[in-house]
């Protein structure tokens, strides 16, 4: 277990490092000089060689690499070119909105995703099977942000029920802040819990085949006990590497249907950012998002541990 | 003589049977073909010029004129979503070529070496891993600027992984096998060995994870044209035309409406393609219906 354990988070350091040298090749080969940028054209070749020393651009590539990987560690990303604020303070305004529309989303289409698929698993090959997993597979090609649109103008342009877009931030209240966010999170959710209940049947079934199952049924445990008790733990594994790839996807949706409901998050930040050539906070937001999905597959792995007995007590 | 070691083949015919008894394949097979020959078609022929704007005919509903209606440029959106498939399905297909063209061999070597060699490769898998689609393609366009181009080498960046992953996995599961261990007694290579034995066995899980990356690359391509870092007009692509109906849902929701349906459409089809691949060549996942 220990051993388990150590080599996973071993794996997971690795990747951060590696990751981190990618972005920062990235940002390396992008064509222009910052110090430039910060003092406009008219600045003078001196002006901007002083810049370019403080800045510490001119200290040799691993150096560089070193003093802007230990600021990422003490949270210091560096000052935004067109805020001229550090870009940590921008992160923070707007991670407030896409870390609870994402876990919002996760947590949705979990609530949805395992129960429909003991519910086909359960019916394995009759009518509500075939209609559920219809259902999964057409929720499967629906792109969110179309999805979202389509919600919008339901609920938001017919109903009059939710607001079409926008956020009133968390202290205009905790009520007017979620009701802004269900839409998005129904969006996010929808299509990725459609995947989530394929894999959570097909899991289930799998296992359903196994002998123990058989000894369950055949000592007399009613199938509904069998099918919770049994069956789902050890289905849980495929469905965990799911969750946590979904986990992914449901970060990269966010900065799309961020997009869709002019949600002030990091998807805004990043793509105003892009236009405003502020690079430093584009970067700054796909290191952090990347760390994010290393994180969460770090704390997937974990979990099987948790899940799967045999993998606690292998040396 | 030459000794062949390979699993028995299934009998052509009896595939041809399995495939068109089977619903999900030959629905699948069947909007598949539609959705190819409609981007076919663009090329010759169109029901109106999609680079030609009538501001007078602008944001048109249905009409027997115009089915699908029009843009706010007075575009006819069912021109529109004819050439936008041509766009959908050549981005899609490429970033697939990549990911297969990469990953394979990739997956294939980490297979065939283990040790170091599978360590290696699979630490790059797992770095890769950790930019989705969206993320590279937000890096690229920093760098270089906004373009179809991007769109491709971000996704297909993202599916070399899945495709060395599934590689790897299917190679290992052959390795062990009797037919392997006679070909190494006759004193094949592992190159050979993996060329001749391993990867026609693992034709069909390429295949199946083929359509699935296909239909992900389909999302994935409207998901970037969408926010503005895929393919850029004037060249019609579903992602952007969903983009342009947002502001406009209330006086044009078919705008919105259509090209939607043409990408969950494709998108269905692949996957029900797919499905129906895994089901007719994968005896273990037909015992599961």
């Amino acid at each position: 277990m220990t051993v388990y354990l150590l080599k996973r988070l071993a794996i997971a350091l690795i990747t951060l490092v590696l990751a981190s040298m990618v972005v920062f090749a990235v940002l390396e080969i992008i064509p222009g000089d910052p110090a430039r940028l910060m003092l406009g054209m008219n600045a003078s070749a001196d002006q901007v060689e002083l810049l370019r020393n403080q800045m510490g651009l001119n200290a040799p590539l691993p150096a560089r690499y070193l003093h802007w990987a230990g600021g990422l560690l003490s949270l210091d990303f560096g000052r935004s070119y067109t805020y001229s604020v550090p870009v940590i303070d921008l992160v923070r305004e707007r991670i407030v909105v896409s870390l609870p529309l994402a876990l919002i989303a996760l947590a949705l289409s979990t609530i949805i995703a395992i129960p429909v698929g003991l519910f086909s698993a359960g019916r394995h090959g009759r009518a509500g099977d075939t209609i559920a997993m219809g259902a999964a597979q057409l929720g499967v090609a629906v792109p969110n942000f179309w999805f979202a649109l389509m919600l919008i103008y339901l609920f938001a342009v017919w109903l009059r029920l939710v607001p079409a877009g926008g956020f009133p931030g968390w202290s205009a209240g905790i009520w007017p802040a979620l009701k802004s966010l269900i839409l998005p999170a129904i969006a996010l959710a929808l299509p990725q819990a459609a995947i989530l209940a394929r894999v959570t049947r097909s899991a289930l079934i799998e296992v359903l085949n196994e002998d123990y199952i058989r000894t369950a049924r055949a000592k007399g445990l009613p199938y509904r006990a069998v099918l919770w008790r049994h069956a789902l733990r050890n289905a849980m594994i495929p469905v965990l590497t799911i969750l946590g790839l979904q986990f992914a996807f449901l970060l990269a949706g966010t900065i799309i249907i961020e997009n869709v409901f002019y949600l002030p998050g990091l998807g805004r930040l990043v793509f105003q950012a892009i236009t405003q050539r502020d690079l430093i906070v584009v970067e700054s937001v796909v290191m952090l998002l990347v760390a994010a999905v290393i994180a969460v597959n770090l704390l997937v792995d974990l979990s099987y541990a948790v899940v799967d007995p045999r993998l606690r007590s292998r040396q | 003589m030459t000794l062949r070691f390979d699993i028995p083949e299934e009998n052509f015919a009896d595939i041809l049977v399995k495939a068109f008894t089977n619903r999900s394949f030959l629905t699948g097979f069947v909007i598949t073909i539609v959705v190819a020959a409609v981007a076919i078609v663009s090329f010759f022929w169109t029901p109106f010029d999609v680079t030609r704007l009538i501001i007078a005919e602008k944001t048109q509903a249905p009409s027997p004129a115009h089915w699908f209606g029009t843009d706010h440029f007075g575009r006819d959106i069912l021109s529109m979503i004819m050439v936008g498939a041509r766009n959908s399905i050549a981005v899609a297909l490429v970033a697939v070529g990549i990911g297969m063209g990469v990953g394979v061999p990739l997956g294939a070597l980490a297979a065939a070496r283990g040790g170091i060699v599978d360590e290696v490769v699979m630490r790059l898998n797992d770095l890769v891993f950790a930019f989705p689609a969206l993320l590279s393609a937000i890096m690229i366009t920093a760098i270089f600027g906004p373009g179809a181009l991007n769109a491709i080498i971000a996704i297909g960046i993202f599916n070399i992984p899945v495709f060395a992953r599934v590689a790897r996995a299917g190679a290992l599961a052959i390795w062990p096998r009797e037919f392997i261990l006679a070909a190494r007694a006759a004193g094949k290579g592992r190159t050979l060995i993996t060329l001749e034995h391993v990867l026609p066995n693992i034709v069909t899980l390429l295949l199946v994870q083929g359509t699935i990356q296909f239909a992900l690359g389909i999302l994935a391509e409207a998901g970037l044209s969408y926010v503005g870092l895929g393919t850029q007009p004037p060249m019609p692509s579903w992602g952007r035309m969903l983009f342009d109906a947002q502001t406009r849902m209330v006086a044009a929701p078919w705008m919105a409406v259509f090209p939607g349906m043409a990408i969950v459409v494709t998108v269905l089809g692949l996957n029900l393609l797919g499905d129906g691949i895994a089901d007719i060549l994968d005896p273990k996942s037909r015992r599961q219906r």
